[in-house]
């Protein structure tokens, strides 16, 4: 089913090993199967997780690597099977094109949970071929993992939603964090996921405080992204202040941090969710836990037809990320300033007007 | 609410207590507080120990004020009541669990879930407010507020509806909280002791499939055949535990030893929630991923608020649940505690205090 052909040359940055670091690429896509989209790439939102694989932090990269998971394009060509989609809609691809289609999880619209699950890159489709990701002109999905983006989402600032807005989307709903307005919800670290969760907490009718290491982020992240308050995890008094305070904290940092100080804040009953994924194991401490019946649980996206209630939400509320727009030829400098969240809040790669083939 | 302030400590009371962190239990002669105006006073008829009384007698949690009295899993009976005493009259069966107090105001005590409540008064070892250091159930009596007592129906014998106090509520509470309790679930427990055995037996009642996660092969055949338990997996068989991953809906971690919790996370089905009731003083390692690729949680838990823990004794009486217990005289209990620390007893030490501690006075 899978063939390519000289029609399917495609051409993206990849990376060759775990220095990480991206350089032109020629490939191929598959020929566009009865029930595939063909979609022409304008713009593809630079994650944390893409440095990550990238460097093989978590150790289980292939490579050549072609990142990016936060695609937004058009659609060029439709397979006969294909209800959702017309040539020239604007589309959107996230974290996953394929799933098993019939396990529990995929019979719940929650593919993300399938066992069989394929990542968008850095993996392998059921008939073998590796994928690649959106740093590139052109890529060919199941129309199942293909969403449809809303008019009035624009392409650019729209396009991180697809990882980080559905990230946080998701576990906000699960974790019971949208059903009373007024709850507050404390968002640890303000990067990619972190300002999106500001954002959409808001919408939902939350009190958000954001809590942070650095006071550097705080006035935009009240005057700006309309956080509540903002709390310094260095401020040992103002920390003490918050003890019990939170209904719900969403965690989203990947380096090494302490979760004391996050359970801490957490009222009886009160939910950390996890959502950073680091290196090395977390210290959980169990007394917190007991003692206040207190929870930590973690989410990974979100199931296909939430991703798509989410930009539908996100439409509705006029909900962007705070975008950098970048050039395909500026990638590792971004990387480089990404290391050191030297972002306000994510890059996004320029794709249709950067990248050419040789 | 009138506080009692200083009260006068009038009525002499004998016990047995540790008056060090060996542990070593022996006769103590002390007194309790008169009977305040919302109180019961309560012959003990029976306590059972619990492994709490084991790490606290030792000093385990570096919080144990000498001379200790332990013992959280009364039964007794009512022999006088404060004149404003409406729940119950003079010699009914009450019990009396794991906390004697608690502030009354706060969002937990409004929510009936006094467990949680930050300012909540242990039953042993806790300093009540007007000052005195709590003594536990090792003792002739006890004098405890009308609202942290609750009634035993006539259907439950004594004895075993002791280690309900703690170990029943402990069980009780998270299955239904966390949603475990019913027909169509599955819940795993680790740990088949005091808290374990009577967990099968509530689970079993809810309706709930029930799979015994346990380090002692020995204690399969007790677990299905005396508890009703539908599966056994030893925890250190890799073949066993690789077999019933994401089988699962929920667990409940009884173990209170450090012990790695990846592998039951790896048991839980997407969703599913590992509840653990151990209160571990070392952290253990989280690997978010575990958590992150299937939506699981991890969830703490300690015993219940009163009104559920009334609710989870007329369950039990209605179901003819009860504790596995061993049945003791006061004089065996420092050998009841080194057995208790090898986990030799099948499944619950109770002291008869009624008919063995006043022998014990010299």
């Amino acid at each position: 089913m899978a063939k390519s052909s000289d029609q399917n040359k495609a051409f993206g940055w990849a990376a060759n090993d775990k220095s990480g670091v991206l350089s032109p690429f020629h490939f191929s896509r598959r020929e566009n199967g009865d029930n595939d989209v063909t979609v022409k790439i304008l713009f593809c939102g630079v994650c944390h997780s893409d440095l990550h694989t990238i460097k093989n932090d978590w150790g289980f990269s292939h490579y050549p690597i072609i990142p990016g998971h936060e695609i937004v394009g058009i659609a060029t060509k439709v397979g006969k099977n294909v209800t959702k989609f017309k040539e020239g809609d604007r589309v959107g691809v996230g974290v996953i094109i394929g799933s098993c289609q019939s396990c529990e999880s995929c019979n719940q619209d929650l593919e993300n949970y399938c066992p069989q699950l394929v990542y968008t890159y850095n993996s392998r489709s059921f008939d073998g071929t590796r994928n690649q990701g959106g740093y590139s002109d052109k890529i060919v999905v199941d129309q199942r993992f293909v969403l449809s983006f809303p008019d009035g989402l624009p392409s650019d600032s729209g396009a991180p939603l697809l990882c980080a807005g559905i990230t946080v989307y998701s576990p906000m709903k699960y974790y019971g964090m949208t059903e009373e307005k007024g709850k507050h919800l404390g968002v640890s670290g303000l990067g990619g996921l972190g300002h999106i969760a500001v954002k959409i907490g808001k919408a939902f009718g939350l009190k958000v405080t954001v809590i942070s290491r650095s006071s550097e982020k705080e006035s935009e992240a009240i005057d700006r992204l309309g956080a509540d308050s903002f709390l310094v995890t260095t401020d040992a008094q103002k920390m003490k202040d918050a003890i019990g305070t939170m209904d719900f904290v969403l965690d989203t940092v990947s380096a090494e941090h302490s979760l004391l100080p996050l359970f801490s804040l957490l009222k009886v009953n009160g939910k950390l969710v996890a959502l950073g994924l680091p290196e090395k194991p977390l210290e959980l401490p169990i007394f917190p836990l007991v003692l206040g019946r207190k929870m930590v649980g973690g989410s990974q996206i979100g199931g296909m037809k939430e991703t798509q209630e989410m930009l539908d939400f996100c439409a509705k509320h006029s909900i962007v990320a705070d975008i950098e727009l970048i050039k395909i030829s500026d990638i590792n400098s971004a990387m480089d300033r990404l290391a050191k969240s030297d972002v306000r809040y994510r890059f996004v790669i320029d794709v249709a007007n950067s990248i050419n083939s040789a | 609410m009138q506080r009692l302030g200083e009260k006068y400590q009038s009525v002499e009371a004998f016990g047995w207590a540790a008056r060090d962190s060996s542990g070593h239990l022996s006769p103590f002669v002390f007194s309790r507080r008169e009977t305040g105006e919302e109180e019961v006073r309560v012959k003990v008829l029976y306590c059972g120990l619990c492994h709490s009384d084991l790490h606290c007698l030792k000093n385990e949690w570096h919080s144990s004020i000498y001379p200790l009295v332990p013992g959280h899993e009364i039964v007794g009976e009512v022999t006088e009541i404060g004149r404003k005493v409406s729940k119950f009259s003079i010699g009914d069966k009450i019990g009396v669990g794991c906390i004697v107090d608690s502030c009354r105001a706060c969002e937990s005590c409004r929510e009936d879930q006094e467990n949680y409540c930050t300012k909540s008064v242990a039953t042993y070892n806790g300093v009540h407010y007007d000052g005195t250091v709590n003594y536990g159930g090792y003792s002739d009596h006890i004098v405890v507020d009308e609202r942290y007592a609750v009634k035993i129906p006539h259907t439950l014998p004594l004895a075993s509806a002791a280690p309900l106090l703690c170990a029943g509520i402990s069980m009780y509470s998270p299955m239904k909280y966390f949603g475990l309790a019913g027909p169509g679930k599955h819940i795993g427990i680790v740990g088949l002791g005091g808290l374990g055995h009577i967990g099968v037996r509530f689970a079993k009642a809810f309706g709930s499939k029930v799979t015994v996660v346990s380090s002692t092969a020995g204690k399969s055949k007790d677990a299905l055949e005396i508890f009703g338990a539908d599966g056994f997996l030893v925890s250190t068989d890799e073949d066993q535990m690789q077999a019933a991953m994401g089988t699962m809906d929920g667990i409940i971690d009884t173990v209170s030893a450090s012990h790695p919790i990846l592998p039951l996370i790896g048991l839980l089905k997407p969703s599913g929630k590992l509840v653990l009731l151990g209160a571990t003083e070392k952290p253990f390692d989280l690997h978010a991923f575990s958590l992150i690729l299937g939506r699981k949680s991890i969830a703490g838990s300690a015993i219940g608020g009163i009104k559920e823990t009334q609710e989870m004794i007329n369950f039990a009486a209605e179901h003819g649940i009860k504790a596995e217990i061993e049945t003791i005289s006061m004089e065996y209990v420092n050998t009841a505690m080194d057995r208790l620390a090898k986990g030799d007893v099948r499944y619950r030490f109770v002291i008869d205090i009624a008919n063995t501690l006043a022998v014990t006075r010299s």
